[in-house]
């Protein structure tokens, strides 16, 4: 009977890990889904300035947005990442990668080397961008100074070392969806739709997440504890910004400031560098998708 | 009579200005929050003249820019040794460890203020000036600030 017993707990865990292994099997994008494609290096700029690459691939102490060599540590409550290169050099950067391999990476988060990639690097909002505008900023990143230098491996404690857990998270968390407009509304709420969900990824911070670092879908965009680590990062529905309009809220990403006179602080400053990029249009759109934000209540703040 | 009026300006701006620089070094920290407080006012004056909610104002905008220069001229006074805590501030200890740093920042700041001033002509200029100016309040807060709300 224990023998019996014995040999079902044996074959449960074999088709547990039979299941696991197929369920976290890295998806990619191979290079025959790609038709063909003329690469428009404005818009590659665009989706590299609404995507806000730089703020986190630049290479530290210096003010150049298109050095991207890496190397800055990104706290997080699994331990600490260290940003990759990803500037042009051909071994220490992207310079050697395919372009299925750059839309894989992008929108699979899956790497070269056929690993899961941490979802520190945003690919779940990425995922909504269009394989066009993801190719486009390909074309544009090829054009960016080489820069030298491999970045140190990542300081996570186990079990959050081991990439293949990645897959379960990927299954929960990652749905592989393009971007949907919605017929009825305007092109210019759609645009901003898209830029805010996907390249610019806003609400990677402005959400709150739960225990697996997955974002709580029903609070999206209603803010939460600052991922990186101090601070608190501010509601962004209509909870929150109720008595902004939407020309406060375009005027807040060309400019840095708020309505009240203060400015934006942390990591928003450098949000902004990005989005003082864009064109005025895309910026408008972005406002007006933001201010239609249904009011959610987020996450409570604690006292301090 | 002349010569007395003017005398007697200059004597109430020698006041005025000993008056502040007593302030600052009794209270820094009320000083440089009376001085922020200052651009808080210049910035929604000025957000409000971009965004189109009130007329542009030649006049205006060019002391908002004067205003601006002045107060990045004096920030860094405001920021004595003996300021790093007290007084429900805001300021990051990361000031007084780079305050190389910081000085280079507020200059920044004044330098940009001062050649906006001297280039603003009409609307499109001064919003461009404007905001160009104003991301120098993000950039120095997200490194010298500790928000606490």
């Amino acid at each position: 009977m224990l023998r019996k017993l014995f040999l079902a707990a044996v074959a449960a865990a074999v088709v547990g890990l039979v299941v696991f292994w197929f369920l976290t099997i890295p998806v990619t994008v191979p290079a025959s889904a790609l038709g063909p494609h003329t690469p428009n290096l404005d818009n590659g700029k665009t989706m590299f300035d609404a995507g806000g690459c730089t703020s986190c691939h630049a290479t530290p102490g210096q003010q150049d947005r298109t050095q991207l060599a890496g190397g800055m540590p990104l706290p997080s409550p699994f331990g600490t990442f260290y940003v990759p290169n990803i500037s042009s050099h051909a071994t220490d950067g992207i310079g050697g990668w395919s372009e299925a391999q750059f839309v894989t990476a992008m929108t699979k988060g899956t790497s070269p080397s056929g690993q899961h990639y941490y979802p520190a690097f945003p690919y779940t909002s990425y995922q909504r961008m269009a394989v066009g505008d993801v190719r486009d900023l390909f074309a544009y990143m090829k054009t960016l100074p080489a820069a030298e230098g491999r970045v140190r491996g990542h300081d996570l404690p186990f079990p959050f070392n081991i990439r293949r857990t990645l897959g379960g998270w990927k299954f929960l968390y990652l749905d592989g969806e393009p971007f949907r407009p919605d017929p009825s509304q305007s092109a210019q709420w759609n645009r901003g739709a898209y830029l805010v969900n996907g390249p610019a990824h806003c609400a990677e911070c402005h959400s709150p997440r739960n225990a697996l670092g997955g974002i709580v879908a029903a609070q999206r965009f209603a803010g939460g504890p600052n991922p990186e680590g101090k601070g608190w990062v501010p509601n962004i529905t209509q909870k929150g910004l109720s008595d902004w309009s939407a020309s406060d809220i375009a005027y807040m990403l060309e400019s840095g400031q708020l309505p009240d006179g203060d400015s934006v602080g942390s990591n928003m400053a450098a949000v902004v560098r990005n989005t003082a990029q864009l064109s005025a249009a895309d910026r408008d759109a972005m406002a007006a998708y933001i201010k239609s934000l249904p009011a959610i209540d987020g996450p409570v703040r604690p006292g301090r | 009579m002349k010569i007395n009026s003017a005398i007697a300006v200059a004597a109430i701006a020698a006041v005025t200005f000993a008056a502040t620089a007593v302030i600052a070094q009794q209270d820094p920290i009320a000083a440089r929050k009376e001085l922020m407080k200052g651009n808080g006012a210049e910035a929604r004056a000025g957000a409000a003249m971009a965004k189109g909610d009130t007329p542009f104002d030649l006049a205006r905008a060019q002391k908002i820019f004067a205003n601006y220069a002045e107060a990045g001229a004096k920030l860094p006074g405001l920021f004595p040794a003996n300021s790093k805590t007290g007084g429900d501030t805001a300021a990051s200890p990361k000031i007084w460890d780079d305050m190389a740093g910081f000085k280079a920042a507020s200059d920044k700041f004044a330098a940009d203020a001062k050649a906006a001033g001297a280039s603003v002509k009409d609307l499109d200029s001064f919003k461009a000036g404007f905001s160009a100016v104003s991301r120098n309040c993000g950039s120095c807060h997200e490194t010298y600030r500790v928000k606490k709300s």
